[in-house]
């Protein structure tokens, strides 16, 4: 599959393999392919201020937050993490191409943003052993690095700059360092794969694990603002399930308005996590108010989660008055040798993650 | 010099100017005690209404209408007397010159009613006419409705009198427009469905049906085309072709050009042009006594630095001595790239709007050539009367064209286009007796010069005096000073972004509804209790009054100060 020029497996070996290799023991995953941005100058932090719409006035150096940015009318452009790696030194990872929009937001900033996406490799490392297949491979010092927290290593000879972040919902790291470190970096990693189970992890099982962990995936849960052509196709941070990182005291931020106005008026529609009964594959469902009912919503993401034994699902539910639909129903189109066949299954909204062990944020993390 | 002598320089200018007979006149009290600002009736604390920044004339026309609706109006203006680029300026003491406006048009019945211009001695000035001065003496005189000169054809003065009255009846058609502010498309309030519908009507009924063809074909062409079609003679084309660029980054080919000489015509709508030469009947004096009359202050030398925010919301100014002063509303006669970018900031806008208004078009390509004589300057050909006049130097639309190709690769015209009045012909307190001052428009003279201004500016004044002395040969033995304004010049001194005389083309892509940009049309801006009021405002430049109005109008109607 493309992404950012390049080409990434959608499984290297096994799905199933990857996937339990996230959950039970450790998966590799190269991220070169995100876009990463620098950005420093004096108005650094004045400008990303005014980008994103969280309050990241108490991001520090060594720290890393989860951001979204929004145009004009608050929808949204896309979501990423931001890494405060010095003093007016910041770096925002995108999935999405971001270079023009940032570029747009600079105006009127003493500011100077570069795009590192080619000069920065970066291996995600996730799963529960993943902290102990590190300190095998020889990066130390890890013991005390918090979720979102940055520390700069080295693995043998390689200076290597990780951080306690991932997509997975589970332990995990994400580890930058130079391309031309990155194979040698691999090689390490892979090197402990006697004392580990550790294997390197396709775009579908990243697709399980996410959902699980509730997270949204911005161009395929929504439309994003910059590529959406018809009116009220794409979303804000609030339709999204993103409320909780728009801070609309925290001073003007682009989209501020739109999402003042929006948020004094009902809620129009949510981005919703469910459980939906049954075991059918749901990605494609529209979801009713009941049986035969009204239309009131479609699935945007599904998967069946083998650790919860259930059938997740991210919908972009329509409210009535402000209200979520009290009663969802799917509606299950789905092939049984080739025949297509219609079903329906009752759909139980959840607000937390659907999936988020203990073991993720404890730290120091269990050693295995 | 130092900066008090010219300050001492400019104070007695604005006195001359303004003909004041004592320092203690009325107004003169208002504005030396400062901020006066009137106690609020029930609580008796002091309280502004609103604060207007710059007392250029449209600045000036909002605060009288803002105060007559009763609201408490301070005005702050950052030089030492009002009227921004229609300010007077003087050189070698005794030489006092119209500023950056040296001939207008008479500003609309209903300022002048409304504001009761003629009660504080408004007077527009004799009607003039427009002389294409030709190389060898054959001259034409270009008036509101007829032509005449050595050489003319015949077809060409008969055609100039359909053709102005044609012209006008276009001009006329889009009053509605020009005088309320720009309709919205989306969510369009009745005000302005009522505007569109008076601008329909005018359009379909006012013109009739072959006028309407005719007005819609030529509405957002170039008027090189249009002229071509109608006339022959090289000198009239010239002279009318300037009236459709100057001021603009636009030669007689650029596309729009005759929507910005309709624009102009809109003036001519209130009655004939005249010469700006000062006295008591100046609409900035006239403005200024009016609004001080019904209650407004105006305050001098107070230069705003910044304007206040809280929480999305002006609240006040910040002097550049520190000094903060408070106000219900904020309005800006600055322009709104200085406006948004520089007084306000671009944290207190999202991220799109700021970028369009970076990319507001308006780049100053007229300088201002102030000339001081100790004699009256001879035309050849060119009766006495006649140099009461405005005389253009563009030969032919050709010429226009090649002199703006220059300013396109950042290069003064090889020749110039040049606009003459001579305003002490109309004024002989201008000048020392028997002396005179001329002022000249050049165009064009790019505010980004290859090789910047600091190197060229000398030559180039001397270059465009010896010029005129092709038409006038006794001027360059007469020169006894010169003051040479290019547009960073304009920007340095009157505070308008790249020099440009209307705060931003005229050009269609920032007209009406799109006028300074998409998101601040109609007066107010993003910044709740933040408004626009100057050129840079729908319906535009030029010596109107109407985006002062406008925005006042618009202020009201959202509350005022409530």
């Amino acid at each position: 599959m493309a992404w950012n020029t390049y080409k990434v497996p959608r499984v290297v070996d096994k799905l199933s393999t990857e996937y339990f290799a996230v959950r039970s023991s450790c998966a590799v995953m190269d991220l070169t392919p995100m876009e990463k941005y620098r950005i420093t100058g004096e108005d650094a932090r004045e400008f990303l201020d005014r980008l994103v719409t969280r309050d990241i006035s108490k991001l520090r150096s060594g720290r890393v937050t989860y951001v979204v940015w929004c145009d004009d009318e608050g929808k949204l452009i896309d979501d990423g993490t931001l890494f405060q790696l010095g003093e007016n030194n910041y770096r925002l990872c995108s999935q999405h191409h971001q270079l023009d929009w940032l570029l747009i937001s600079a105006s009127g900033f003493d500011v100077n943003v570069e795009v590192e996406t080619h000069d920065v490799a970066a291996l995600a490392v996730q799963g529960p052993t993943s902290y102990s297949v590190l300190a095998a491979a020889g990066i130390d010092d890890l013991d005390q690095l918090k979720p979102f927290d940055i520390a700069k290593l080295h693995c043998g000879e390689i200076r290597v700059t990780v951080s306690r972040t991932g997509y997975t919902g589970d332990l995990g790291y994400e580890l930058w360092t130079e391309p031309g470190d990155a194979l040698q970096l691999w090689d390490a990693i892979f090197d402990v794969r006697g004392r580990y189970d550790i294997h390197a992890m396709g775009l579908s099982a990243l697709e399980m694990v996410r959902i699980e962990a509730g997270f949204v995936m911005p161009g395929f849960d929504f439309n994003t603002a910059e590529s959406t052509v018809r009116n009220g196709y794409d979303r804000s941070p609030y339709e999204a399930g993103l409320g909780w990182v728009v801070n609309l005291d925290k001073g003007h931020f682009t989209g501020r308005k739109a999402l003042q106005a929006e948020a004094s008026q009902p809620a129009r529609r949510r981005l919703t996590k469910m459980v939906v009964e049954g075991n059918k594959p749901t990605a494609q469902a529209l979801i009713y108010d009941r049986k035969n009912g009204k239309q009131v919503g479609e699935i945007k993401c599904a998967s069946w989660s083998p650790i919860l034994k259930a059938n997740l699902a991210l919908a972009d539910l329509e409210y009535v008055d402000g209200r979520q639909p009290s009663k969802l129903w799917a509606r299950i189109d789905y092939q049984r040798e080739l025949k297509w066949l219609s079903t329906w299954a009752k759909c139980h909204v959840q607000s937390k993650p659907f999936y988020n062990p203990e073991h993720r944020s404890a730290t120091p993390p269990a050693r295995f | 010099m130092g900066s008090h002598q010219a300050d001492a320089r400019h104070r007695c200018a604005s006195l001359v100017w303004n003909d004041r007979k004592s320092l203690d006149t009325p107004c003169h009290a208002s504005r030396l005690a400062g901020f006066a600002a009137m106690k609020d009736r029930k609580t008796g604390s002091m309280r502004t209404d609103a604060i207007i920044i710059g007392a250029g004339h449209n600045g000036l026309v909002c605060a009288g209408y803002l105060v007559r609706a009763g609201m408490n109006v301070l005005c702050l203006e950052s030089a030492d007397s009002a009227g921004g680029m229609s300010a007077p300026r003087t050189i070698s003491d005794n030489y006092h010159f119209p500023g950056l406006v040296h001939a207008a048009y008479p500003v609309s019945t209903a300022l002048r009613r409304d504001l009761k211009l003629e009660q504080f001695g408004y007077q527009p000035g004799k009607a003039i006419d427009t002389i294409a001065l030709d190389g060898n003496g054959d001259h034409l005189t270009i008036g509101a409705e007829r032509v005449s000169g050595a050489g003319l054809a015949e077809r060409d003065e008969q055609t100039y009198a359909t053709f102005r009255k044609q012209y006008l009846a276009y001009a006329r058609t889009l009053r509605p427009l020009f005088e309320n502010k720009p309709p919205r498309l989306k969510d369009m309030a009745f005000a302005d469905k009522v505007t569109l519908a008076k601008l329909g009507w005018n359009i379909r009924f006012g013109l009739g049906r072959e006028a309407m063809n005719e007005f819609l074909r030529v509405a957002a062409i170039n008027i090189y085309d249009v002229l071509n079609d109608e006339f022959e003679d090289d000198r009239l084309k010239g002279a009318i072709a300037v009236d459709a660029v100057m001021g603009s980054a636009m030669g007689p080919r650029t596309p729009g050009t005759v929507l910005t000489w309709l624009q102009r015509l809109q003036g001519e709508l209130n009655g004939p042009m005249f010469v700006q030469s000062g006295g008591r009947s100046q609409l900035v004096h006239a403005l200024t006594q009016s609004a001080e009359d019904a209650g407004a202050t105006i305050r001098f030398d107070a230069h705003v630095n910044k304007i206040l925010i809280d929480n999305g919301k002006a609240f006040g100014v910040e002097l550049s001595t520190g000094e903060m002063l408070k106000a219900r509303i904020i309005v800006s006669n600055a322009d709104p790239r200085s406006t948004f970018m520089r007084l306000v900031g671009a944290p207190q806008f999202d991220a799109m709007f700021t970028k369009r208004v970076t990319q507001i078009r308006g780049t100053g390509v007229v300088a201002k050539l102030h000339i001081a004589l100790n004699g009256k300057p001879e035309f050849t050909g060119l009766a006495d009367p006649q140099l009461g006049g405005r005389l253009m130097v563009a030969p032919s639309m050709k010429y226009i064209e090649r002199a703006f190709n220059f300013s396109k690769y950042d290069e003064c015209s090889e020749h110039p286009v040049l606009e003459i009045t001579i305003p002490s012909v109309h004024n002989a307190a201008l000048a020392p007796e028997g002396h005179h001052v001329m002022s000249v428009n050049v165009a064009f003279a790019p505010y980004d010069l290859e090789g910047g201004w600091e190197e060229q500016k000398t030559t180039f004044a001397y270059k465009v005096i010896s010029q005129l002395g092709q038409y006038a040969p006794n001027l360059t033995s007469l020169v006894v000073d010169h003051e040479f304004l290019t547009p960073r010049d304009i920007e340095q001194q009157l505070h308008a972004v790249r020099g440009h005389w209307h705060h931003g083309e005229l050009s269609i892509h920032q007209s009406f509804m799109m006028r300074p940009l998409h998101g601040a049309a109609q007066y107010d801006t993003p910044v709740e209790r933040l408004f626009l009021c100057g050129a840079g405002s729908h319906p535009g430049g030029g010596l109107t009054g109407l985006p002062g109005r406008n925005a006042a109008k618009r202020i009201l109607e959202l509350g005022g100060a409530k």
